[in-house]
């Protein structure tokens, strides 16, 4: 399975130290709550929401440098979309591997 | 009768500081694109948003001092595109998005001078950057409380002098732009020119939104492609080669099943 990265980031970075904790101390702050929301609104069924939700935690999925999963994220945003949960499982084993590795940062 | 509540300062303009907000509902956006902000000379953030209520809010009291707005569209509740449509005089607006669908519906607004697709990249900010500034609009004194007639240069054409005579070429109908040495070769629905320049002229004239470099060599119209196969895409009858480097860029900006 592809493999999060923190590349986007020091590219971004640089020498920057400052600017490097804060972004990932963002993504500390933000990616367990909008994982929450996200199972919260699949768990009931909202599933338009849930899109939202998955359009979101695209972003982070990219920033962690993960090209295949941010693809494979799309296309369950747009099941979602068409009330369909296919890909469910593989995308939320994508959410297990970033938030472990963001945990970790 | 018509009354322009905007003024086109392109070269005056070049040189001074551009005061920027930033609309994200995602706090990591705000903070790349800042840091990408930051990184630009003149380039000035003066306040992030996390929804486009607030931001509406502090343009009611502050807008003459905005000049550049980077705007998120999938926001909840209120979108980007609904913002723009409810703030009356819009500077220059550089959409932030994962969004790579609403390209077309982007083309629409005047005050859009150009689309980033998240994740961004620094080359792709600079260049949106320079866009905005190159289109920078300042509100001129209004004789009329008219505000239907608000006009930005984006741009639907190009002239390109062949023979000393400025010829017109309509954008939407450049299916591609072949460089061929010191000339470049514009083929369009219904004719093709050559014209003494390079791709990399010719690209800042377009709109990102509507076009994309997928070979050292080819610039092309999205909207015009017919097929693609692995490494080429189909444009009229001409088949186009795509480099492996542009083909995820080019796969990110089509609609896909």
């Amino acid at each position: 399975m592809e493999q999060p990265n923190t590349n986007y980031i020091d590219e971004l970075a640089g020498d920057d130290t400052i600017f490097r904790n804060k972004l990932i101390n963002t993504i500390k702050d933000e990616l367990p709550q909008e994982i929450n929301i996200y199972k919260t609104n699949i768990t009931s069924g909202n599933y338009n929401a849930t899109a939202d939700n998955v359009h979101k935690l695209k972003h982070k999925i990219s920033v962690l440098g993960m090209e295949k999963s941010y693809y494979l994220a799309e296309k369950f945003e747009k099941n979602l979309k068409d009330n369909s949960t296919e890909l469910q499982k593989e995308f939320e084993d994508v959410l297990s591997s970033i938030q472990g590795f963001v945990a970790a940062l | 009768m018509y009354f322009h509540q905007y003024k086109v300062l392109s070269l005056l303009c070049k040189d001074t500081t551009m005061n920027c907000i930033i609309i994200d509902d995602e706090g990591m956006a705000r903070a790349i694109i800042a840091q990408m902000a930051g990184a630009e000379e003149n380039l000035n953030v003066t306040e992030e948003f996390s929804n486009a209520i607030d931001a509406i809010k502090y343009l009611n009291q502050n807008g003459e001092g905005v000049d550049l707005i980077f705007l998120d569209i999938h926001m909840p509740g209120f979108t980007g595109f609904d913002f723009i449509q409810t703030i009356k005089n819009p500077p220059a607006v550089i959409l932030v998005t994962s969004d790579k669908n609403f390209a077309i519906e982007a083309f629409e607004y005047d005050c859009i001078v150009d689309y980033l697709v998240k994740p961004i990249t620094e080359e792709r900010f600079k260049k949106a950057v320079s866009k905005a500034r190159n289109k920078k609009v300042v509100p001129v004194p209004q004789s009329t409380t008219d505000t239907k007639e608000q006009h930005v240069d984006t741009p639907t054409e190009f002239y390109v002098n062949i023979d000393r005579r400025l010829i017109k070429i309509d954008i939407p109908t450049v299916n591609l732009i072949e460089a061929k040495g010191d000339y470049i070769l514009i083929k369009t629905e219904n004719k093709n020119y050559t014209v003494h320049s390079t791709l990399k002229k010719i690209e800042e004239k377009l709109p990102d939104s509507l076009f994309l470099k997928v070979h050292r060599t080819y610039i092309i119209n999205l909207k015009k492609i017919i097929d693609i196969e692995d490494n080429s895409v189909l444009i009229g009858k001409d088949v186009i080669p795509v480099s492996r480097a542009n083909r995820p860029e080019l796969m990110k900006r089509l609609n896909t099943l």
